[in-house]
């Protein structure tokens, strides 16, 4: 059974380490900092075993359009010297949250609409728009993070 | 069993090492055993605690220089 990105044991009824665990995080910032702190607690997590669920709206959303460049704002000096080190980029981190991972990284619906973009007009990792009562299900009784 | 394979993620940053472990980890046979190569002490830290985790076996960490290397053996 796939697992939280890994291979849940055999005959383990769910407790344990292995107990099912939900990490949901909305992004709404469209600061670098902000969105390297989400891609890393999204990426670490999908990778530990967490059920992981990532909601990008607001000034997140054109971060994660195919047409963007691969940089946001910085609000401070961390994220100056982010740019400036060997620091993995955060569209990256997203994109292996949900490749080796299998997060689940989903635009918000009232965003998408403003901007009035299409799936194309996204990073091909994306899983489909969602909605805020659907997140909301998703979040339920695990983890919720809001960068 | 033969000498681990090497992941060499000097110069990188937190979860960088981690995420390339994963990477090279999905890839390899049971048994096998990776070594990480890291610069940043806080990678060299979350690794071992990664592995006790998803249920992999630390093998080993040491420090030579400022180089952590930390050995795994893939276990499932």
């Amino acid at each position: 059974m796939r697992f939280g990105g890994m291979d849940r044991p055999e005959n383990d009824e769910g407790g344990g380490v292995w107990a099912v665990s939900k990490v949901s995080i909305t992004v709404i910032s469209g600061s670098r900092e902000k969105l390297q702190f989400a891609a890393m607690m999204a990426s670490v997590a999908a990778v530990s075993a967490y059920e992981v669920t990532v909601f990008l709206s607001m000034n997140a959303l054109p971060h994660f359009l195919v047409s963007a460049p691969r940089s946001a704002p910085a609000e401070g000096e961390i994220g100056r010297l982010i740019e400036e080190k060997n620091v993995p980029e955060f569209v990256g981190l997203f994109e292996q949250a949900a490749e080796l991972g299998d997060a689940k990284i989903h635009p918000c619906s009232m965003a998408v609409d403003i901007l009035a973009i299409g799936k194309d007009d996204l990073l091909p990792f994306l899983a489909e728009p969602m909605g805020l009562t659907k997140f909301l299900t998703a979040a339920e009784g695990g983890q919720c993070w809001s960068f | 069993m033969g000498e681990p394979k090497i992941i060499d993620a000097r110069g990188t940053y937190c979860p960088g090492p981690l995420m390339e472990l994963i990477a090279n980890i999905k890839q390899a046979d049971i048994g096998d055993e990776l070594e990480v190569l890291s610069t940043d002490e806080g990678s060299a830290k979350d690794i071992p605690e990664w592995i006790r985790k998803v249920g992999h076996e630390l093998v080993g960490t040491r420090q030579v220089e400022n180089v952590w290397h930390v050995v795994i053996r893939k276990a499932k």
